[in-house]
């Protein structure tokens, strides 16, 4: 309780610092805005639709390309880790793809496909996808070949084995592959939203890109507030489930 | 035309046979003589431990006889038929209890059931609990493996083995890792199982103690190549008790056979 109160005090002492601040007009207010122009504003925008449209435009890309990466890149990295020769052909070009900054796709896909909401999905699959394939692949690497043993005493053979013994024992590497593939992926996205412009719908990165070209301050810091929000929300909805589950059954330490 | 009357054989089939089993292990630099035209037979129903040293291939004969590794000459028949791969007829038991981490105790035991189709979900319950039970752990079915000592680890093993009823139990020195006194707890529980069940036990192990307490029969192997050296039957009243005389006789008698098969160079550290 004594712990919360702390908390709270600590914030409002910090926005009100910053208010305090804005006010004093210590830095020029087009550089910074006060808190409460920033509240304004996402209260506005939220009230005629356009916050919500955006965002709502923004995890829809998000998402889609981030199931289909999921959607190939665990099963490829069961792939490369089963097969001497898609490791070294696949398992090389996903080593190799995966040090690239995603947003370097930006071009290629603007070219291959358009502004269009595909260009945008490709960047964030490209995002997910290599880390996720390396995760699964190290994952599947790592399980201890005793469990495999075991299974085949039991009368576990081929596929049985690979779906009930050898994928959830790699489960801690296919769920840390995965947050870290959704990381990828939501920067991946909002590098793309920021640098084009695609006329099927506007998203957050649009909405922050814009808020600078007008030199509307407030919506940019309040734009960036949102997706604060949503990463850290994403967290608690995709992935806690997931690590009370192994914090359960292999007492891993809780993150 | 007169037709002879074919000879019905009257006597079972030894319930395990290996015979000439000899195996290399090769790296790139060696060749590693692991075993060396090992023969042995193994009754239905009788507890066979299999002792040595370190190093001399009594976990590799382990293996064959499961079916996990392939012997370079000669071959395992099971019931008069060759052992071709592993199967639930002859489960293993390791040294580490090899629990899935991901299931509870209770969804462990039904691992080997669920792969036994002709059984109903219930009776997979039913069966998987009588072996909890079985192992006096009836009350961790919820259990995380994580949670479980290390004794109560090999228990569930134990009953995960047992569950698809197997006539042979293969034993890789299941009880190697835990403290003297669990152990004895385990030696009691083990022999009273097998005294009920009326199973086929292979029991590895390099604890000569441990040997003659559980074997009716011990099988002593020298290292490098393996080699069967002397075979000692060990005629005293179930339950033993490990740490009885009668016991100590037994296994000082193995013990000094062990050590008259050492040459110095074969000489290793053991736990």
């Amino acid at each position: 309780m004594k712990r919360t109160m702390l908390v709270i005090l600590f914030f409002a002492a910090l926005l009100i610092t910053w208010e305090l601040l804005v006010r004093a007009q210590v830095w020029s207010p087009v550089l910074v805005p006060s808190p409460l122009s920033v509240g304004q504003y996402l209260y506005d925008a939220l009230r005629e639709g356009t916050l919500l449209h955006a965002t709502l435009v923004t995890l829809r890309r998000l998402l889609i390309g981030y199931f289909l990466g999921l959607a190939l890149g665990l099963p490829l990295g069961l792939l490369t880790a089963r097969s001497r020769f898609v490791e070294d052909t696949l398992g090389v070009i996903a080593l190799g793809l995966q040090t690239l900054p995603s947003v370097c796709w930006v071009p290629l896909a603007l070219l291959w496909f358009g502004q269009t909401e595909i260009a945008m999905l490709f960047v964030v699959i490209m995002g997910t996808l290599w880390s996720v394939l390396i995760a699964t692949d190290n994952g599947v690497r790592t399980v201890p070949p005793i469990y495999a043993r075991a299974a085949r005493t039991m009368g576990s053979r081929g596929l049985h084995t690979w779906f009930k013994v050898i994928v959830p024992a790699s489960l801690p590497f296919l769920v840390s592959g995965m947050k870290q593939g959704w990381a990828f992926a939501w920067r991946s996205l909002m590098a793309a939203e920021i640098y084009v412009t695609i006329l099927t719908g506007f998203g957050l990165g649009q909405l922050l890109h814009y808020g600078r070209e007008l030199h509307a301050m407030d919506q940019v810091v309040g734009v960036m507030l949102i997706i604060i929000g949503i990463g850290l929300l994403a967290d608690k909805i995709l992935f806690s489930p997931w690590e009370r589950f192994l914090y359960r059954r292999w007492g891993t330490a809780k993150q | 035309m007169s037709r002879v009357p074919q000879e019905v054989p009257n006597v079972p089939p030894d319930k395990l046979v290996v015979e000439g089993v000899s195996k290399w292990f090769r790296t790139r630099r060696a060749s590693v003589h692991a075993l060396d035209n090992i023969s042995l037979t193994v009754r239905e129903g009788e507890f066979v431990c299999l002792v040595g040293p370190s190093g001399c291939g009594k976990s590799t004969l382990l293996n064959i006889i499961a079916g996990l590794e392939t012997p370079d000459q000669g071959l395992v028949l099971a019931d008069g038929r060759p052992v071709t791969g592993p199967g639930p007829e002859r489960m293993v038991m390791f040294q580490e209890s090899a629990l899935f981490p991901w299931l509870n105790v209770l969804d462990n035991v039904l691992f080997g059931l669920k792969l036994k189709p002709d059984l109903t979900r219930r009776e997979r319950r039913e069966i998987a609990t009588y072996y909890l039970h079985l192992v006096g752990l009836e009350k961790f079915l919820d259990a995380n493996i994580h949670e479980l000592s290390g004794g109560m680890k090999q228990r569930v093993a134990l009953a995960r083995a047992l569950a698809p009823n197997p006539r042979v139990l293969l034993m890789d020195e299941p009880f190697a890792a835990l403290d003297a006194l669990t152990r004895e707890q385990l030696y009691r529980d083990i022999q009273e199982i097998w005294q009920q069940r009326r199973k086929t036990i292979v029991f590895v192990t390099h604890n000569v103690r441990e040997a003659a307490c559980l074997g009716d029969r011990v099988v002593l192997f020298s290292p490098r190549p393996g080699r069967i050296q002397e075979q000692f039957s060990i005629d005293l009243p179930r339950p033993r008790d490990i740490n009885s005389v009668d016991l100590a006789r037994h296994a000082t008698a193995i013990m000094s056979a062990l050590k008259r098969h050492l040459t110095p160079e074969w000489m290793e550290p053991t736990e």
